[in-house]
């Protein structure tokens, strides 16, 4: 201990000779003792539990999966019924849980970059709505944002008993938003084939417009044969076989609407609170991405003659988005773990389902751990996903 | 020094682990910390709510202080610890609370593999069904394609299921973990019905905007035992909360309420002086006082009088005695005799 208290040690020669002086061995060894004891530690736990459980007279393994679930579940994208397993209900919240996310996902970054760019408009109308939105959202709790559309917005709808007959077939009921549901007859393809043809067409006349337009500056305006192509032969195609493609309204009956696409109101409110929670976010990182691009830049897109939309199309976000990205993938983590809210409004999602499992089976610990697994590996694969972009992105040094 | 602090604090840890895994000492444990910890419904009129004095009140909340009474001759020492329908089992299991007294439905899975020990049934329920009157609907066979509010993690969501698939019948469910935000969910009309024990269904009637909107269906599709549980394997526990819930009903049967229970100490009748400690050690057998019944009677009346007070037909749920009568009335509550 003295030595070290000495302003300059004096120099030694280490002894080589003993195994404890050698660094490798030593480093070796500590590293060693410390998984031992990390591993030790972990089996001790994993053994008292499962003692303790035992103890208790509390079943405990993963076998529960496969008994009956015998609960329904108010949105089955997959096959479910109240027949299927525990395992198969887990499935249809992980697929539950994906669709939110991804649905939220999309549409949060639509509106975050709309936002995020409202905001730095030269038009104070559009600069004063978007802080407004900013500030609002973000400063709530997300749960608080759900059941405001749950409970505020969605329930107090009217009932879908006694609506007025409604041309279109929409209906926005406290059940839910009901549309009408396209049914394909068997040859239901051709119009759609057509329409295929048409766009084809299109593109191989543009670009001969464009050839033209290269050798001799001659434009022409594309939009007639754009109409024929796209909507005129797919509807004479569509009449000639015959109304292969019909739609089915939905009807009222004693207590619902029935028939048609149905969208329900726990999925609206959680899909519209995360989005809009989440926008709010991606918006002040779409705002500091931009501004972190150099003026410089603008100014120079600006000497080499491109017009504002240009400008930011090619020149701007481009290079704002490396700035973005890597926010952005925690916003993208955060909205997915959010979706476990929708819990408080029903919507049936991993969290949901697993709460009725784990009451149901009384296997709290294997739930949890699923419910761990699940999470981790969606949020691993996001960020992959977003990493392996972020690398397409990243600007090319020489 | 640091070590040595280290090494204690690793054996205090896992003694507390080992205790907690060794579970035949409630009784000690609940007379050591001086109070019983009682699960009970976050808000269920009736079963366990609170007063605007904030006093826990209620059928369930009862059986919390008649424990309470009979370990401790007071019923004030209980800790009441809310609990949601998915919550109470794990709270039981890991020793957070000493009894589960929580309008909890008695089943063979609960019994077997979630370890837990029902000590009676102190409500006979059965599920049923409201729905608003202007649906004109007068019977559960009626709701086929109605969209159903549910509570999550019950048996209520299973029977349901059961139900409307054996009848062939559709119905859309909707799942929410608070019962609080299942009726409102109903009473906004997310819904056309709403299920759950009928017990509930006219304490959640109350609770609706205008109560006179809604009627209770006549079906009963499922039967409901509710009782009080505790944790398998302590069967000194198990008896003192199992042996309470008989001492309340033989009260009733006896003719013993809390405003005789003192002069009946001068009654010659065997089965009433055994009752009262008078004869006998049933008291000390279940490590009690053998004055045990008398303060489980002085502090909340016998079972008659616990119903009429929290649900019968003088208070706002009007419930009916019905199965939960005494047998010699043509009911089912029927409790062994002490001896």
């Amino acid at each position: 201990m003295t030595v070290h208290t000495q302003a300059m040690p004096p120099q030694r020669t280490p002894r080589r000779d003993s195994l404890i002086n050698n660094p490798t061995v030593r480093s070796t060894a500590i590293q060693v003792l410390l998984i031992v004891a990390l591993v030790a530690f972990g089996w001790w736990i994993v053994d008292n539990t499962a003692t303790n459980l035992r103890n208790a007279n509390i079943a405990s393994g993963f076998g529960f999966l496969e008994n009956r679930a015998g609960f329904d579940i108010a949105q089955v994208p997959i096959d479910y019924t109240s027949n299927s397993t525990y395992g198969r209900a887990i499935l249809v919240g992980i697929v539950n849980t994906i669709i939110v996310s991804v649905s939220g996902i999309v549409m949060a970054t639509i509106l975050g970059f709309l936002v995020g760019i409202g905001r730095l408009s030269h038009n104070f109308l559009i600069r004063g709505l978007s802080t407004v939105f900013v500030e609002t959202f973000r400063n709530i709790p997300p749960l608080l944002v759900i059941l405001f559309w749950y409970f505020g917005v969605l329930s107090v709808l009217g009932p879908p008993r006694n609506l007025e007959e409604n041309i279109a077939g929409v209906y926005l009921t406290n059940r839910g938003l009901q549309v009408p549901a396209i049914v394909f007859g068997s040859s239901a393809w051709l119009p759609l084939a057509a329409f295929v043809v048409g766009l084809v067409a299109l593109f191989v006349m543009s670009r001969r417009n464009r050839a033209r337009q290269m050798a001799t500056g001659e434009r022409r305006s594309l939009v007639g044969p754009a109409l024929g192509l796209l909507v005129g032969l797919p509807l004479v195609v569509y009449f000639v076989t015959g109304d292969p493609i019909t739609f089915d309204a939905p009807q009222a009956t004693r207590f619902n609407l029935v028939g048609g696409w149905q969208i329900k109101p726990e999925f609206l409110a959680l899909f519209l609170a995360l989005s809009i929670y989440t926008a709010a976010f991606i918006a002040e990182i779409v705002r500091a991405g931009i501004m972190a691009v150099s003026k410089g830049q603008t100014e120079a897109a600006a000497a080499l003659g491109l017009r504002r939309g240009q400008a930011l199309r090619l020149v701007i976000v481009p290079q704002a988005f490396r700035v973005i990205i890597p926010p952005l993938t925690s916003q993208f983590l955060n909205l997915t773990k959010n979706s476990s809210l929708g819990l408080a409004v029903g919507y049936p999602e991993l969290v949901a389902v697993g709460n009725t499992v784990l009451n149901q089976s009384g296997q709290s610990i294997e739930v949890v751990m699923i419910w761990m697994v699940v999470y981790l590996g969606i949020s691993i694969l996001v960020s992959v996903g977003m990493n392996a972009f972020n690398a397409r992105m990243a600007l090319v040094e020489r | 020094m640091n070590l040595k602090l280290l090494t204690a604090a690793l054996g205090v840890t896992i003694a507390a682990l080992a205790a907690g895994s060794a579970s035949a000492q409630t009784l000690d444990a609940v007379k050591q910390r001086g109070s019983v910890r009682c699960g009970v419904n976050t808000g269920l009129p009736g079963f366990a709510s609170q007063n605007d004095k904030g006093e826990w009140q209620g059928l369930d909340v009862d059986y919390c202080k008649a424990v309470a009474a009979a370990v401790f001759n007071d019923p004030t020492k209980v800790q009441y610890v809310p609990l949601s329908a998915v919550q109470r089992f794990p709270a039981l299991q890991n020793n957070e609370i000493d009894l589960l007294a929580r309008n909890t439905t008695w089943t063979m899975d609960r019994d077997t593999a979630l370890g837990l020990a029902f000590a009676g049934v102190n409500y006979y329920d059965g599920q049923g069904f409201m729905v608003k009157k202007e649906l004109g609907v007068s019977s559960a066979q009626e709701l086929s394609g109605a969209t159903i509010c549910v509570q999550a993690g019950t048996t209520t969501e299973l029977n349901l299921a059961d139900y409307f698939s054996s009848n062939n019948l559709e119905y859309n469910p909707v799942v929410i973990e608070a019962q609080a935000d299942v009726n409102s969910a109903y009473d906004q009309g997310r819904c056309d019905a709403l299920t759950t024990d009928a017990s509930g269904l006219y304490a959640s009637r109350l609770e609706m905007g205008n109560p006179d909107d809604h009627i209770v269906l006549p079906e009963i599709i499922s039967k409901e035992p509710l009782g009080p549980a505790v944790r398998q394997g302590d069967f000194q526990w198990f008896n003192v909360v199992k042996w309470t819930h008989n001492a309340l009903l033989n009260a009733e049967e006896l003719g013993i309420t809390q405003a005789n229970v003192e002069e009946m100490k001068n009654s010659q009748v065997p089965d009433v002086r055994r009752f009262l400690g008078l004869d006998g050690n049933f008291g000390q057998a279940i490590g009690l006082d053998n004055a045990w019944a008398i303060n489980v009677v002085k502090a909340v009346g016998n079972y008659g009088e616990i119903f009429e007070r929290n649900v019968g037909s003088k208070t706002p749920l009007a419930i009916q005695r019905g199965q939960n009568a005494l047998w010699t009335d043509g009911g089912l509550q029927y409790a062994p005799p002490i001896r």
